[in-house]
């Protein structure tokens, strides 16, 4: 127990790295995600193939190797950015595609018939994506976004085997602080489960809120 | 892709010219970015001779070969583990006896919930174990606990008639599993299994941040060497496409599988798991089928 209250400030800065990683990651990859699941669904054919070939190759990264590549690779570019920086971009970009799956499915559910008969009513392309097939695939994608962003969040303890301040790094200092570390992990865990269980009772709200009702 | 979606009719001559136009200038944008990477790549010296000649020895290819085969044995033992753990925690969960199945729930829910690197922290750091079998340990709790949900949800997507028609024959429970709903549930979770496989064979790369000699950890011991000019981007080149393509295979496999067991008769009383936009995430849901 004593190790929680001994170090509770470096526990909480842990937990609210992992907190702010799993906000900024989630916040790109909704943003890429929903861009690359409009590439897949234009009439464009190589905007297709670009979203195509972005889906099947991230889909097939392991984490590991894209935290390498981004981490460890992207200086050799010139680009040097905190690490934290890099965690989040290789996390966001690794749950876009995902995300993209997710959103793209959920669009394929809106029935064509709901689509024509929108444009048989005169709506414009824009109308018809606003008003008609976006509200009723919101609806049917939050089940989907909601695990994959969890999965986000529990992704993001790679980020601290990577040295960027998070809830999973904090193991190394306290080890080397000679606590006693099967209780070090028991905490840790408990925060993972917050930030899951929170996660999770988020998207519940939200489903019973403008879920499909079934 | 038009006429699948609720998103546009198909296209008139005018809408065709349109967005033919599009597509030349969406193909003139991504050329362009395509080629912005080849000339940052020309313009940092990445294709320079020192940085490529380690792959030409045979002691380095040897090394990259030997991480390769250390990645494939932690997956081959992870992944048989995994299904031996799943199939036991399955029935666990199926079972008649309530203390069984509770734990059994319990188990499953905490392994699912913990992030797999901390299960494999854990097991390297706290019990001291070797990094082969921390590793093999992690993967096979979480895909072990995955797996086994993936196989309940199975056996409870069998229609209701078959069990009901066995145990009307006069099978016991334990009869009626195994003859009637496990071979069933099986065939239909077999590409959703392979998907989960998928996600351990990628989950292997997690050894490299414990130090187990596989393919990655290979690759950072080239990438970090100052006689060959620190050949980071080669390496990444030469080891992303090995990867990618492994869980490529073991995924097109998965959609194969997928189409054969549809089509096949022996599925007629389950609906057949495609795997969905949630596979291959670490982390993810687990693909469920539709209930009949």
């Amino acid at each position: 127990m004593n190790v929680l209250t001994d170090n509770f400030s470096l526990y909480a800065r842990g937990f609210l790295g992992t907190v702010e990683l799993t906000v900024y990651a989630g916040l790109l990859a909704l943003a890429l995600g929903f861009l690359m699941a409009s590439f897949r669904v234009a009439p464009v054919a190589s905007l297709r193939a670009f979203g195509t070939v972005w889906v099947t190759v991230l889909r097939n990264t392991p984490l590991t190797l894209l935290f390498f590549a981004v981490v460890l690779g992207l200086p050799r570019f010139g680009l040097v950015l905190p690490f934290r920086v890099f965690a989040v971009l290789a996390l966001g970009c690794y749950t876009s595609a995902f995300i993209c799956e997710a959103l793209r499915a959920g669009i394929n559910t809106v029935p064509r018939g709901q689509g024509e008969a929108a444009r048989s009513l005169g709506m414009t392309f824009g109308q018809t994506l606003n008003l008609v097939v976006l509200p009723q695939a919101f609806r049917s994608v939050i089940p989907p976004v909601g695990s994959t962003l969890i999965a986000l969040a529990k992704n993001s303890a790679i980020a601290g085997a990577f040295s960027v301040t998070e809830l999973l790094g904090t193991y190394k200092t306290l080890n080397e602080l000679g606590y006693d570390i099967v209780w070090t992990f028991v905490w840790i865990a408990l925060g993972y489960l917050i930030i899951t269980l929170a996660l999770s009772a988020l998207f519940h709200a939200l489903e019973r809120t403008w879920g499909v009702a079934r | 892709m038009t006429g699948t979606t609720a998103l546009y009719d198909i296209p008139g001559p005018r809408t065709r010219q349109r967005h033919r136009l599009y597509g030349v200038l969406a193909t003139a944008v991504l050329l362009g970015l395509i080629a912005w990477i080849l000339y940052l790549l020309f313009d940092t010296g990445q294709f320079t001779y020192t940085k490529w000649m380690p792959f030409v020895y045979k002691g380095i290819q040897e090394l990259l070969l030997r991480g390769l085969g250390n990645t494939l044995k932690a997956f081959a033992i992870a992944a048989a583990l995994s299904l031996v753990l799943g199939g036991v925690l399955a029935v666990g969960r199926l079972s008649d006896h309530r203390p069984v199945r509770r734990a059994a729930a319990v188990l499953v829910e905490f392994f699912r919930a913990m992030p797999v690197l901390v299960m494999i922290f854990f097991i390297f750091v706290a019990l001291k174990a070797q990094p082969l079998t921390a590793l093999v340990a992690g993967l096979t709790l979480y895909n072990g606990s995955v797996l086994a949900e993936v196989l309940r949800s199975g056996v409870n997507a069998v229609e209701r008639g078959q069990r009901e028609a066995a145990f009307a024959l006069g099978m016991r429970k334990t009869q009626v599993m195994a003859h009637v709903l496990v071979p069933q549930a099986v065939r239909a979770m077999l590409p959703a299994v392979i998907s989960q496989l998928v996600v351990a064979l990628k989950d292997t790369s997690l050894g490299y941040l414990i130090t187990y000699e596989e393919f990655l950890h290979a690759g950072k011991l080239i990438a970090s060497n100052l006689d060959y000019d620190l050949p980071f981007i080669p390496v990444v080149m030469v080891i992303s496409p090995i990867y990618i393509g492994m869980c490529m295979l073991l995924s097109w496999c998965a959609v194969r599988v997928s189409r054969r067991e549809q089509r096949s008769p022996r599925t007629g009383a389950v609906a057949v798991a495609t795997p969905g936009p949630g596979a291959l995430l670490p982390g993810g849901e687990p693909p469920t089928v539709p209930k009949p």
